[in-house]
């Protein structure tokens, strides 16, 4: 699994301004970063109300939205992440860490 | 009621501000466009044709009005969607680069999404604001929005978002158009309609008979009057156009310019001038009376007074009839090739009848003719029932009144209800009827025309005998003779007779004149036989009368001599016989 170290996971949060829904989105991303990805991962936290042309190279259109910009294939995310398995199956985590 | 919204006078302080579409005819029927600064639901199924109604409002906006657009897209891409509509003129790639419009695609796709937890759809709204605020939008398209019920799962999360966009785009100012597709037993899949409550049209496409035909119906409009029938629409190369059934007002123009029929005989029937101008003329008959002929000649006479016609053929191929029209002397190629006859043949069963009504309005606003021919409209029941077909010559009619054009159509009457019934439902909205009937008489048939009505102006009622000859047509006085109306050879036959008649009868004369010189003649011989006869007598009578003369002369002669013999006193002989 050295590639995967090598490798840093490149994740997009787009929210729009500090809502409920964004923080706690952001929050939970970042305990699941900590506990399966340490180390090896970077977060880009896009505030769509300061940068709103950015919303349409990743289609965006539901807020809170994470993108997996690296490993490809692109992969989203919508919501406040609150549960936790649909967001490692989601960003394909799990496999990752089975195979670790 | 319904007049005054239509006339452009000034509006109503408060009353609804309306954003002009820009589709042909659309406007009409709408009163103005769409209410403006709200969203307007535009539903119908499948290949309605909601994607390129919705262009065409954001193009017409941006070239028209100067009103810049934005057109999200959930289905096609913006590439797709140029492609699709440069067969149409619209180049969106010009617009785009001045600003004038900005396509916006929206891609959802299932597979690729994960939902978890709460969201919003505050990502679209950005962006959909972020592309309003770039180029000062004033016009907006959602199509179709539905698609963001396919990609995600949180149905009534959506329908809060949905209204929440909804309420956000009036809060913009934004005229926008929502597509979505027509759903079982509702208007879209998704209700769509609940929340756009302004102003819904729906589209759609029936196929009747096999033939297939667009139509539209505003099923609301909020705060306006507006047309409520089914309006036909049709999709051409040059975007829609939307024909509006009935003209709502009765008020046209009207005029009092004569122009001729192409027959003189028939403009005599006339009061020597012909129909109307921009009147309506029927021109009616059974098969093979001419009706074509008819309509040919008075293509022909609209051409040659400079003036342009157009000949909707139904029946006949432009050069069948131009060579038809040959053999009755009548050259309509060289109108033709001027460009002041212009033919469209087109086979009945080809469109829809509303179709063929949008495809006569767009080619009679192309070419703006003066006189139009169609040629022969009960061809068209093929396509339609007769009230159908009836309902569209009426649209027709009025909206040739309006432009005062005027119009001939043919028809062919059988002897059987459903074409009567043409001939009624038509007759009665004609100014001028024209009816071509076979008279068959004495094993032969020939053609009556009548002047069935002719609206405002005197006309004859009496039957014309319509000849077709080698210098196109004629009408002839028909022989009203004690046998009654004769026609044909017995016209013919009956003039002959006539005139068998007159010879006998100038040969009778003559013969009495002879008659009456042969007794003159008779008379004067015998005069002279007397003449003579008396001359003879007279000399006779003379004759004796001289011989008595000489006689007694010589007798004188003769007693002086003997006196003188018997000598003596002669001289007192003499003096006494002179005495006795």
């Amino acid at each position: 699994m050295e590639e995967v170290k090598e490798d840093t996971w490149e994740l997009r949060l787009y929210v729009a301004g500090k809502t409920v829904k964004s923080v706690t989105a952001l929050k939970n991303l970042r305990k699941y970063c900590e506990e399966h990805l340490q180390g090896k991962y970077q977060i880009e936290i896009i505030d769509l109300l300061e940068q709103p042309q950015l919303a349409e190279g990743d289609q965006i259109f539901a807020i809170p939205t994470l993108v997996r910009k690296f490993p490809e294939p692109i992969r989203k995310i919508i919501g406040d992440l609150s549960n936790e398995e649909k967001v490692l199956v989601g960003l394909n985590i799990r496999a990752v860490k089975s195979a670790l | 009621m319904l007049n005054q919204t239509y006339e452009t006078g000034p509006k109503k302080p408060g009353a609804l501000q309306k954003t002009p579409t820009g589709i042909v005819g659309l406007d009409d029927i709408t009163g103005g466009g769409l209410p403006k600064g709200r969203p307007t639901l535009i539903c119908g199924e499948a290949g309605s044709g909601k994607t390129l109604f919705s262009l065409e409002f954001i193009v017409r906006g941006a070239t028209e009005f100067n009103e810049p657009g934005v057109f999200m897209a959930f289905e096609e891409k913006a590439e797709e969607l140029a492609t699709n509509v440069a067969s149409l003129g619209f180049d969106l790639e010009q617009l785009k680069a001045g600003k004038k419009l900005r396509v916006d695609y929206v891609h959802i796709d299932r597979s690729e999404i994960e939902e978890t937890g709460e969201y919003d759809l505050d990502g679209l709204f950005i962006r959909l604001g972020y592309a309003i605020d770039s180029i000062g939008a004033k016009r907006v398209v959602l199509d179709t929005i539905e698609n963001l019920f396919s990609g995600l799962s949180n149905q009534s999360l959506l329908r809060t978002e949905l209204r929440r966009l909804f309420h956000w785009l009036k809060e913009k100012g934004v005229t926008a158009i929502i597509t979505g597709e027509k759903g079982e037993g509702s208007l879209t899949r998704q209700g769509l309609e609940e929340y756009v409550s302004d102003c819904v049209i729906l589209l759609d496409h029936r196929v009747i008979n096999q033939i297939s035909t667009r139509r539209l119906r505003i099923i609301k409009y909020r705060g306006s009057v507006h047309g409520t029938n089914e309006y036909p629409f049709l999709i051409d190369e040059e975007g829609i156009s939307v024909l509006p059934v009935t003209s709502l007002k009765l008020n046209n123009n009207v005029s009092t310019e004569r122009i001729p029929s192409g027959i003189v005989q028939l403009d005599d029937m006339m009061g020597g001038k012909g129909f109307f101008r921009g009147s309506s003329i029927l021109v009616s008959g059974t098969a093979g009376t001419g009706k074509t002929s008819i309509a040919a000649t008075f293509a022909n006479a609209t051409c040659q007074c400079g003036e342009k016609c157009i000949y909707f053929a139904f029946e006949e191929s432009p050069n069948q009839i131009m060579r038809n029209m040959l053999s009755i002397g009548m050259d309509v190629q060289k109108h033709v090739d001027d460009g002041l006859l212009t033919f469209y043949a087109s086979r009945p069963t080809l469109n829809g009848l509303e179709m063929h009504l949008v495809a006569i309005h767009k080619q009679i606003k192309k070419h703006k003719p003066q006189a139009v021919i169609l040629d022969p409209i009960t061809n068209l029941i093929t396509v339609g029932s007769v009230s159908e077909v009836k309902s569209m010559l009426i649209r027709l009619i009025d909206f040739l009144q309006e432009e005062q054009i005027t119009v001939m159509f043919t028809a062919l009457t059988l002897n059987n209800i459903v074409n009567e019934q043409t001939d009624e439902g038509v007759s009665s909205l004609v100014d001028a009827w024209l009816k071509v009937s076979d008279i068959e008489f004495n094993g032969e048939r020939n053609r009556g025309l009548y002047i069935m009505k002719s609206r405002g102006m005197k006309h004859s009622n009496q039957v014309r005998e319509f000849v077709i000859t080698n210098n196109g047509l004629e009408l002839i006085d028909v022989y009203l003779g004690p046998d009654g109306v004769l026609t044909g050879s017995a016209r013919e036959a009956q003039q002959m007779h006539e005139e068998t008649g007159k010879v006998i009868y100038n040969h009778g004369l003559s013969r009495k004149d002879r008659e009456i010189e042969r007794k003159r003649k008779a008379l004067e011989a015998k005069i002279a036989t007397l003449q003579s006869e008396f001359e003879s007598v007279e000399e006779e009578l003379n004759k004796v009368y001289v011989e008595e003369e000489l006689v007694k002369e010589v007798a004188e002669k003769t007693r002086l001599e003997m006196t003188k013999l018997r000598g003596g006193n002669d001289t007192d002989n003499m003096n006494d016989k002179k005495s006795s």
